[in-house]
Order: C-alpha cells, then structure tokens, then sequence
C-alpha cells in the first residue's frame, strides 16, 4: 500500500473515533465527552463507586453505547460488501442490493412481521425478536443463493446474468413486500415501514452481540480479496490467466457479501447508498487498489452511518427520523455531485 | 516446448477449431494468418489454457495443460488478448503490477518492483505511471496492457508468450519495436506466437507461420515456404505478389488493387 493510502486510512480511523466519541455523548440526554471517558475509565476498573446507577451511566451503557457499536458494524459490513461487490462485478454503481440481497432480506422479515401473531406464535415466544432477525437472514442467503444458481452457465457464474437475474428478484420481492403491507394490520405497517427505512433503534446488547460474528468474519475475510479483486478489473479472463481461480473469488465474495449485509438488514432494516457511495468516495480520495479500498471503505462505511445515525436522533429531536432517510437524503447529493463532476 | 495434437473444439456444435495439430519450439517466433474469423484468436485462448479443447492434446514442456496448477500456470505462459478494457479508476502502474500477482502473496518484492520498471522503460510508458488507464490513448493502453503481459513472464526464459494482435493500434515506431521486443525474447528462449495481419511483418520477424482458414490449419512452414501467391489467395482470397527481398532473403509481399466486381460493369440510368 502507498504512504497516501495508509494516511487516508489513519486519518480516517481517526475520524471514527471522534464522530464515536460525538455519537455516544449527542442525543435526548446530553452527556460531556470528559464525563463519557471518566465513565469508560470507571468502567475498566473493578469496585463498587455512586456512578454506577446513575442515569448517566445508564444511557451511556444501556441505550447509547449498543447503538453507536451497531452503527459502527452495520456501516463497516455496508462498506466492505459494497466495495466487494462492486469489484467482482467490474462496476462502480454495483450494490449490494442489486443482486438481490437486500430485497430478499427485508421481503422475508416483512412476512415474519406481518404474520408472525398467525402463523408464528409459538416461535415467536420462543426467539422474540431473534426471529425477525434470523428471518431476515434466510431471505438474505435464499435470494443470493437463488440468483447465483440462475447464472450458472456449464458451472461458472456469469456476472451479466447474475446482475439481470438480481433486478428481476428485486422487482419480484419489491412486488410481494408491497402485497404484503394490504394485509398488514396499522400497528404491523408502522413497523414495517420503519424497518423498510432503515433504523438502528433496536439496537441492544443482545442484538450486537448476536450480528457482531456475522459482520465481523465477512468483513475481515473480505481484506484477503484485495489482490483478486484487482485483477477483476482486467476482465475475468485476465484474471484467470493471472493465475486467480475467479469462480472461488466469486462465490467466496457472495457469500461474505451475503453474511454481512443480511446480518445488517435484519438488526438496522434497509440503508441505502452507504454501499454505493463510501467506496466511491474512497477511490477517489486514494485510488481504485483494492487492498486499499476494502479496509477504507470498511472504515469510512462506519463513519457514515455513526454519523448518520446523529443526525437522525438530534436533527428532529425527540422524533427520531428513519437512518435511512438520512443517508439517501446525505447520499443523494454527494453522488449527483460526484457525478456531475466526473462527466 | 508446446506441443498440440489433434485439436478439436466446438462451442453449441459450431465447429471452431478442427483437427489441429503443431508444436512451437523453444526460441522460436511462430505467427498465425488467417482471415477474420478463422479461428485465430480462439486458437490463442487454447493454448493459454483458458479454454479446454473437445478432443486433444496440448503439453507445455512436457506437462498437460489442463493438469497444471492456475498459479504455476501463470508463472509459465502470458496471453495479450485483444479485449483491453479495465472498470474502475487503476493508475499505469497498478496494471503493470497486476501482471506480477501470481509471483508474491502481499507486497511486491524488490525483484517485482525492478521487472516493473524494466519493462514500462522498455514498452515507452514510464512517463505515465501515474496516469490513470482509462485517460489513455488506444495505442498507449494496449502497450500498457503488453507490459503487463511480459513482466508476467520476464524472468522465466522458458514461457510461453501469446501476443493476440499486439501492434493493432500502435504507430509505426511501436509496431516495429513490439515485434523487435518479440523476436528478442524468443532469441533468450520464449516460445512466441503471434498474431498479426501485416504479411510483412509476418515474413520479416517470423520463424515459423501458420496459416488457417475456417478453424483449420492449411498451411505451416518458413515464412520462404508458405507466403507465395497461390497461398495468400487460398486463405485470404487476395491477390498479391510475391518477391524475395534481397536484403533478407525473405517474402516481400505487394498487394494488387481490388476492384468490385459488382460495381465494375457501368449502370445506364
């Protein structure tokens, strides 16, 4: 990697901290940053002490540090899976969404939402909200799965169909989700409509640490793809020549691409344009090599969506705006910029 | 050496490639001829490895193909394809490096880095390492695309070089200087083979030419051998006129106009 790039990668991670730091302490009730390290500083140190039941302490542990680490994985898994995916598909307007994977996700927990009270009760006692989680996860793996199998052609998956195959399994989900919200009840569309806008509102410990495997393995396996990845950018064939068996490549991206968003759909709904944006961004600032775009985009992809996720609690305080609301109305801009200029 | 035998390939029952049969010695420079579509290029894909034959053989010093690892694979043959497009924003430099990938894991090591160099001051392109590929001109990114080809196999004199119309878009100087660099490194042993559609250059820096015509292989001999005039006409339907250069005692082909039967008779209006 260039010295520039692992200057843009420090400061970036710089950035992460102070907009984490700003994230954990903005909000309904305003904590100081002195205040956030003396309770961090406690924290680490065993002993009993008045601080610990203090309302302070508990929106900084119980409410707002969940949200800011779920901010912080959501918009990292986000950032890499877009960056990845934009790579195997040797287009920089590619999305995680685009083959599916999103839509997949939300169409199933749409259907855990509007029928969990019918067909669900008894496991809906017995997982709570895990099942809305896990549901999410299936339609994720399901819609990538089925979209890979279509654009098989004599074993090798074929990228042009797999994109054409992804945009009709959107339109199919887009279509059922929207059937859907006709037999959903008042209360079960207001939930569906919050999730469909993304938000990270339902971020608890128990939800953290039930996605943080599945955004963290995928999102560190992704770093060993920066080589590969490159060589996409000559054409597949090249790439194959180069010695790169790019089948692997491909479904090994897929699947991580795959674990790490519907891991991040089921616990924050669907944000758009922090896959399509962030590694955008990146590459501009530091260049198209991969083993540089994947760990910035990872960063800068976390950044974001903290940031956001500010934004969508201070903005309109005490209504809380939907994240991804926030990040389209942000996102929208940036790009049309980005791409005017670039004309 | 490569050795192909009995080559058969076919794709939805068309018939690509039939029966073909030849072998490219070490040191050697052979150039395909054939008309547009004769299968040339699907030819270079084969012997790359790219693609698997139907039926047949095809060994490169004395191992089979298809039973070769990807990696070890590259670090043995180089093929410069015809289709020289790359997505996303990659500096001169980032492709170059490309081509040393199968030869270390992370980091470029000092040898890669030195063959880097080498090569871009050798293909004239140093003075765009920074520059974006796709700002380019044609003929600039295709002798970006042939560095990357050669640093791929630089410092393994018994690769095989395939080079799949290299000199399409360059100038003048630049074709004569791709094909000097060709002809140079089958002198320190690459088998090369070429494709070109200039009869001259083929006879000027060809050691061996073989010419094919609807995926099969007509003729194969010295340039002195198979350039006459009743060949060309066989396989490319042109007239032309054949000399010996008495400077290098090779072909010297002259093509005579063509006219169009259909238009040669007057029309009365």
């Amino acid at each position: 990697m260039q010295v520039k790039q692992r200057i843009i990668i420090l400061f970036l991670t710089i950035t992460l901290i102070l907009v984490g730091m700003v994230s954990l302490g903005l909000g309904a009730y305003y904590i100081p940053v002195g205040d956030i390290w003396l309770l961090l500083l406690h924290k680490l140190e065993p002993g009993s002490s008045i601080l610990d039941n203090s309302l302070e302490n508990n929106v900084l542990f119980v409410v707002r540090m969940p949200r800011v680490l779920l901010g912080i994985l959501v918009g990292a898994a986000l950032g890499v899976s877009g960056a990845a995916i934009q790579g195997i598909f040797r287009n920089p307007l590619a999305d995680p969404g685009l083959i599916g994977i999103s839509s997949g996700a939300s169409l199933f927990a749409v259907l855990v939402i509007a029928f969990e009270s019918i067909l669900f009760t008894s496991l809906s006692q017995i997982m709570g909200h895990y099942l809305l989680i896990s549901g999410a996860f299936i339609g994720a793996g399901l819609t990538a799965l089925l979209v890979y199998r279509i654009s098989l052609k004599d074993g090798r998956p074929q990228i042009t169909t797999m994109l054409l195959a992804g945009i009709a399994i959107n339109g199919l989900a887009g279509a059922l989700t929207g059937l859907m919200t006709y037999v959903a009840t008042e209360q079960q569309l207001r939930t569906i409509t919050f999730w469909m806008l993304g938000s990270l509102g339902g971020a608890t410990w128990e939800s953290v640490s039930a996605v943080t495997p599945f955004i963290l393995l995928p999102v560190y396996g992704m770093f060993f793809f920066g080589k590969p990845l490159n060589t996409f950018a000559l054409g597949e064939m090249q790439a194959d020549l180069l010695g790169m068996r790019t089948d692997r490549v491909k479904l090994w991206v897929i699947t991580l691409g795959t674990l790490a968003v519907g891991a991040s759909v089921a616990v924050s709904g669907i944000i758009g344009f922090v896959g399509l944006l962030v590694p955008h961004t990146v590459r501009l600032m530091g260049g198209a090599d991969n083993r540089y775009v994947l760990i910035a985009s990872t960063i800068m992809g976390a950044t974001v969506l903290t940031l956001a996720d500010v934004l969508s609690r201070t903005l309109a305080a005490p209504i809380e705006l939907p994240i991804g609301v926030i990040t389209a109305l942000l996102g929208t801009p940036v790009f049309l910029y980005i791409l005017i200029t670039e004309k | 050496m490569l050795r192909v035998e009995k080559l058969n390939y076919e794709v939805k029952g068309r018939k690509l490639l039939k029966d073909i049969s030849l072998q490219v010695r070490k040191g050697e420079i052979v150039v395909l001829l054939g008309s547009n579509g004769a299968g040339k290029s699907t030819l270079m894909r084969l012997l790359s490895g790219d693609r698997r034959p139907n039926s047949g053989i095809i060994s490169l010093n004395g191992q089979s193909l298809m039973k070769l690892d990807p990696r070890a694979l590259a670090k043995c043959r180089a093929l410069l394809t015809q289709q020289q497009q790359v997505s996303l924003s990659f500096k001169v430099s980032e492709i170059v490096l490309m081509g040393r990938y199968p030869h270390f894991t992370s980091a470029p090591q000092m040898e890669d880095v030195a063959i880097v160099d080498e090569v871009m001051a050798l293909c004239g392109i140093t003075q765009f390492s920074d520059r974006i590929y796709m700002s380019l001109s044609g003929g600039e990114q295709q002798r970006v695309q042939l560095a990357r080809v050669l640093v791929q196999v630089w410092d393994n004199p018994d690769s095989l070089l395939l080079l799949d119309e290299p000199i399409s878009a360059l100038d003048m100087h630049y074709q004569q200087k791709v094909l000097a660099i060709a002809k140079g490194l089958s002198r320190k042993g690459y088998m090369v083979v070429l494709i070109v559609h200039d009869l001259n250059f083929a006879a000027n820096y060809a050691d061996r030419i073989v010419m094919l015509k609807h995926g099969r292989k007509l003729f194969d001999g010295t340039p002195n051998e198979v350039l006459n005039t009743k060949n060309i006409y066989t396989v490319f339907s042109v007239e032309a006129q054949v000399d010996m250069n008495p400077k290098t005692l090779r072909p010297c082909i002259k093509l005579e106009e063509m006219l169009l039967e259909e238009w040669s008779t007057p029309h009365i209006i």
